[in-house]
């Protein structure tokens, strides 16, 4: 479970660059939850994965993990809880170590780490079936440098790697946007597999329509660090991709106008 | 002969310096300059306490940790008071330079044979071959002791390059390596990656300490000067036993550190042989890093020239 409170970010305050990525941020994401979150470029869908995930400190609010307040927490001390995939393929592994290293890793997620045998005969057997198990034949290639495998298996690994230890949420952000169409929809594939299997919390950021249509249970969208939309339940069910593009239109139109107007307009006729 | 074994004997303890820039420069990727320093420093506290008359193996240890503190105090001025890495090494190595004159009183040491290590190797000398003080090897004249000294070095590297070996294999090990090559990766798997960064130059430092400590005995002083050059000298080691090992496999670039640390010191007393003018070894040294560092992108131009002009 994920809870947001009144969460408000800033980038560069009182400067010409001043960006409010956030403002304030109410949100609540029910445990086994699958969310899409939408918006235009520099609407805060990736700041708010990055607020939760603890990349920065939130200027004002709460953030809870099923229960636990994590505010405070720097970034490292979330991943107990957090299990992460970035858009980069490249950022979610180490490229000189090996596929069973890389897994080695990601098994002791957020747990202390000591001078214990890292990859020994039971924990390297466990990983080869988990690795089996997403039926990329890479189970054979397990001591080959991670730098090797192309972009598309490296992400399925990063996926693989994320939910070793089952995590509280799981951050996607653009996960597929640097993959070619085959390779996105096999990760696609892989991330329902997961999901739905071990009943993970998800938030996943996403440019797709298509994707945010069809994947998950509830869809957000947000312009200018708010939530503008928050649709669920049965409107959910009967979203179509059209509908989510006719929002963006809407968006697309009221940002024509500048800032200020907006606001007095609103505040005039709404 | 006497020459070989001595130079194979500054190879092995020089080899534990190459470790440690492995761990700095390549395992975290740290550019650390605090090298020249705490090499000095290892073997200043050790000659310093031996010539007060501590037992030479509390004394080495003791250099050893004085340059692990060095290194964590690089690593903390940059981790917690965010100072340049590079700034952070010139700091604490300056800094050195005073703390040296003042652990050793002035600015050179000489180490009597009999308060250092090295009178272990004697000892063993004289039991394993007894009152033949000087062995025949194939018509070559060979020190017993001077044997028995390398003998006594290379079995305190090999040790140390087998600890590092089984350290890297462990959890901790694991994630320290994964620093270097993706901190974003590690710090998402809730690796702390200051304090990770803060160990490593730990060892290194240690590990360039325990060189330093080793080379005062072997040379028979310690030397605040001792320690100019030595980090281009141990890069110049880690490099060239990356080419002779040629992969990226931590096993293999710990064994390649020491045998490139040996062939490198083979080289230069061949070169010393041959009339190079020893005041002429650092240049010499440093033009070697840059050919080093430049060639293998020079070949790969040239090859793709090359097979450009295969192609069309």
């Amino acid at each position: 479970m994920v809870e947001l409170q009144g969460v408000s970010k800033t980038f560069f305050p009182n400067t010409p660059n001043e960006v409010r990525a956030l403002r304030n941020i109410d949100l609540t994401i029910d445990r086994g939850s699958f969310v899409c979150v939408i918006g235009t470029n520099g609407s805060g869908k990736s700041t708010l994965l990055n607020a939760i995930a603890g990349a920065f400190l939130v200027d004002e609010g709460r953030i809870r993990l099923d229960g636990v307040d994590v505010t405070r927490w720097p970034e490292h001390r979330r991943a107990k809880l957090i299990g992460r995939v970035f858009q980069d393929p490249f950022s979610g592994t180490a490229p000189s170590m090996t596929i069973a290293e890389n897994l080695a890793l990601a098994s002791r997620r957020g747990r202390p780490r000591g001078l214990g045998l890292a990859l020994g005969g039971r924990r390297r057997a466990e990983l080869r079936n988990r690795v089996a198990s997403m039926g990329l034949d890479l189970e054979a290639r397990l001591d080959n440098p991670i730098g090797t495998l192309s972009g598309g298996q490296r992400q399925s690994l990063t996926l693989l790697m994320s939910g070793l230890i089952k995590p509280s949420v799981l951050l996607l952000d653009e996960h597929t946007a640097a993959l070619d169409p085959k390779n996105a929809d096999q990760v696609i594939r892989l991330t329902q597999e997961f999901v739905s299997r071990d009943k993970l919390t998800t938030m996943m950021v996403t440019h797709s329509m298509h994707q945010a249509s069809h994947l998950g249970d509830r869809v957000i969208m947000m312009d200018r660090g708010r939530i503008i939309h928050d649709i669920s339940g049965v409107e959910r069910q009967r979203l179509r991709p059209e509908d989510l593009l006719a929002r963006f239109e809407e968006i697309r139109r009221a940002n024509q106008l500048d800032e200020s107007a907006a606001e007095m307009l609103r505040q005039q006729y709404i | 002969m006497t020459l070989l074994v001595g130079s194979l004997t500054m190879g092995v303890i020089l080899s534990l310096l190459a470790f440690g820039i492995l761990i700095s420069f390549r395992v975290v990727a740290f550019e650390d300059l605090t090298v020249d320093g705490s090499l000095t420093l290892g073997g200043a506290t050790a000659a310093a306490l031996m010539v007060s008359g501590t037992n030479p193996v509390l004394a080495t240890i003791a250099g050893m940790l004085a340059g692990a503190v060095a290194g964590s105090i690089t690593a903390t001025l940059h981790t917690r008071f965010e100072i340049n890495r590079l700034l952070s090494g010139i700091l604490v190595m300056t800094a050195l330079y005073s703390v040296n004159l003042r652990i050793m009183g002035k600015s050179n040491t000489p180490l009597p044979y009999e308060t250092t290590l090295m009178q272990y190797g004697e000892s063993a000398a004289k039991t394993l071959f007894g009152e033949q003080t000087v062995l025949q090897i194939s018509g070559w004249q060979l020190p017993a002791r001077d044997l028995c000294g390398l003998l006594m070095m290379a079995a305190i590297a090999l040790s140390m390059g087998g600890a590092l070996y089984a350290f890297f294999r462990t959890n901790l090990g694991l994630a320290m390596r994964a620093v270097g090559d993706n901190s974003r990766m590690v710090r998402a798997l809730g690796v702390n990656v200051e304090w990770l960064t803060t160990l490593a130059l730990f060892i290194g430092n240690g590990l360039i300490g325990l060189s330093g400590a080793l080379l005062a005995q072997y040379q028979g002083f310690a030397d605040v000067q001792m320690g100019i050059g030595m980090l281009v000298w141990g890069v110049a080691s880690v490099i060239l036993g990356e080419s002779l090992v040629g992969t990226k496999k931590i096993g293999l670039l710990i064994s390649g550190a020491l045998m490139g640390s040996v062939l490198f010191r083979l080289l230069v007393a061949i070169a010393l042989r041959w009339g190079l003018n020893p005041n002429d070894l650092k240049l010499i040294t440093a033009v070697f890093v840059f050919v080093a560092l430049v060639l293998p992108k020079f070949l790969s131009r040239g090859s793709r020239l090359v097979k450009g002009a295969a192609n069309g």
